[in-house]
């Protein structure tokens, strides 16, 4: 993107560095605080989480280094590591897609129709993120005795015959908490989706329309989808940060940690190793893993998006 | 723009089942809260559940109020530290993010590529994520347990200065030039000239920012019982079981009130902004 050259006094034709660095003085200054607590809270802790990786580590004690141990320790001797990674990826490569697949749809629907219900349906289907502690009510919706709402009516139409424990039986837990994470999940990339919609240039419609575009499946998948791309790539990031992270559903509705770590994520199992255990070196070491699993997956799902902005 | 090709009978009419059915798919979870909330106990515990209430009552927030008196710290401490979280918070994040992002839009500068690489990288890695990491570094510098250890984090968080970023963009530059000549100072065109002409992304910063302070239970920062905020006196009540379901659906409903205003009276200038929001 073409930004305007800016330059306090006079042209600038070869300064040194320092010159250039003196010149741009009031641009160090605004940035400056924001910065310094990004380096801060956001830069350091992710770097010192790759020092800490590698030693044994207990908040009271000075890190002591103890090389690839830790990684050692992950890979080879903690079963319940690849539990938490299973769990971790059933949401990303489950519930992310759909609900990047659905926030899509649904803005696209909600577009399609009049102002007035544009703006509430928007407030529908956002609500769930804006109302962040709402989740807990699908802890009386799923209650695993038949005052649950759900084992209640479905008790009541006789489709089963005793009530279900959707959050304590191991093979219903992980099925429920995707359907409250996908309820909870048309975020920040849903909006810019909305966004995107509503600022589509209208003249490529009726462009279209003359070049013989004859219904909305074939303007979506024509015109709107390939003028969409940088919001595709946005939300896309958005829904693999949510994805990755999920956490706070499964302590709520289940348990931290939840029985023999059968739906625990990645993310909820360096909570347990770090503030329960006050395991840093080796909590910082899953970490490392998780960061590295997401820095992938956004490396693979963009390229696969560039492409298709190409083709 | 009414006279749009190719639009079927039948496809609006499969539209809006569609949109109806996952509506109230995302609808009713709050909807139910709400009217649970005025339910009285002996409408909360039957068998079939019901969603409609047949004698709606208040008796839900009286004991909710009772309750909250008999609580070793009152109410009015968990109100005023969700307030402060939430308003120094939100304040200093679209102040901060604000000031960073004007130079980063409009002005060129050593290290500028750099910084921004960093931001949208930055974007993938949510709070829960780096989660343990910031807590050692919070936690070396002893503020763990202090309002700074919910409010820092808050200030930087790298979506609001992208989001601001991308909007600046959009701002003439010609407008700037004519200050310049002029003989305004940076920061005052900064104050006087950028800041009036980003509205939209100020609201939609605050709306970022608000629902994540607002809905903070202290982020697993906060221990000290008189400095948590009102999110977790819900959890509290939560835990009370299925007595407290009444109380606890009418603390939810109240703590779901303000941010679901503000996005309503909003929700046009955030859609302005994030329009902006494309990677490239």
């Amino acid at each position: 993107m073409p930004r305007k050259k800016h330059q306090a006094a006079g042209s600038a034709h070869r300064l040194s560095a320092w010159e250039q660095i003196r010149q741009s003085r009031d641009s160090y200054l605004l940035i400056a605080p924001f910065m310094l607590l990004f380096v801060f809270l956001t830069v350091i802790p992710i770097l010192s989480a790759v020092g800490l990786s590698f030693t044994s580590f207990n908040m009271l004690e000075t890190p002591r280094f103890v090389g690839w141990q830790n990684y050692q320790r992950m890979l080879l001797g903690d079963p319940i590591f690849y539990t938490v990674v299973k769990n971790t990826l059933l949401f990303a490569f489950l519930t992310g897609p759909i609900s990047y697949v659905l926030s899509f749809l649904f803005a696209w629907l909600i577009n399609e129709t009049g102002r007035l219900l544009r703006t509430i349906l928007t407030a529908v289907f956002y609500m769930p993120v804006l109302a962040g502690n709402i989740y807990f009510v699908w802890a009386f919706l799923l209650s695993g005795d038949s005052y649950g709402v759900i084992n209640g009516l479905l008790l009541q139409l006789n489709l089963i015959q005793e009530p279900i424990g959707w959050l304590v039986d191991q093979n219903y837990i992980m099925g429920s908490l995707m359907v409250v994470q996908l309820w909870m999940s048309l975020g920040t990339g849903f909006l810019a989706f909305i966004a995107g919609f509503q600022s589509m240039d209208r003249s490529l419609f009726e462009a279209g329309a003359i070049d013989g575009i004859h219904n909305r499946w074939q303007e979506l998948w024509y015109i709107t989808l390939p003028s969409m791309s940088s919001q595709l790539l946005f939300s896309a990031v958005m829904q693999i940060g949510a994805s990755f992270g999920v956490s706070t559903v499964i302590t709520t509705l289940v348990g931290f940690p939840t029985s023999q770590y059968s739906a625990d994520t990645v993310v909820t199992y360096i909570m347990d190793v770090g503030t329960t255990r006050f395991e840093m070196g080796y909590a910082c070491t899953i970490a490392v893993f998780l960061f590295v699993l997401m820095f992938l997956s956004n490396f693979v799902i963009s390229s696969l998006l560039r492409k298709f902005q190409t083709e | 723009m009414k006279t749009r090709t190719g639009r079927s009978v039948g496809g609006n009419i499969l539209m809006f089942l569609f949109l109806a059915l996952f509506g109230l798919f995302f609808l009713l979870p709050g909807l139910y809260a709400a009217i649970t909330a005025f339910k009285p106990a002996n409408e909360i515990l039957v068998f079939p559940p019901r969603l409609f209430v047949r004698r709606p009552t208040f008796s839900n927030f009286i004991w909710l109020s009772n309750l909250m008196t008999d609580f070793w710290v009152p109410l009015s401490r968990y109100l005023f530290n969700s307030i402060f979280l939430t308003l120094v918070g939100t304040v200093g994040h679209i102040l901060l993010a604000s000031m960073a992002a004007y130079p980063m839009a409009k002005h060129r500068f050593f290290g500028q590529k750099v910084i921004s690489q960093t931001i949208v990288l930055s974007l993938l890695f949510t709070a829960s994520v780096t989660y343990i990491p910031q807590y050692i570094i919070l936690s070396v510098s002893h503020m763990i347990d202090t309002y700074w250890a919910v409010i820092l984090p808050a200030f930087q968080s790298s979506l609001g200065l992208y989001l601001m970023m991308n909007f600046m963009n959009k701002i003439p530059d010609e407008m700037l030039e004519a200050a310049r000549i002029d003989g305004a100072k940076e920061i005052r065109i900064f104050w006087s000239i950028v800041m009036p002409n980003v509205r939209p992304a100020w609201l939609t910063l605050m709306i970022f920012s608000f629902q994540s302070l607002w809905n903070s239970n202290g982020g697993g920062f906060i221990y000290n019982e008189s400095l948590k905020p009102l999110p977790a006196v819900m959890a509290t009540i939560a835990a009370g079981g299925v007595v407290r379901t009444g109380a606890t659906a009418a603390s939810a409903l109240l703590l779901m009130i303000p941010p679901i205003l503000l996005f309503l009276c909003s929700q046009s200038r955030v859609i302005e902004t994030m329009s902006t929001s494309g990677l490239k």
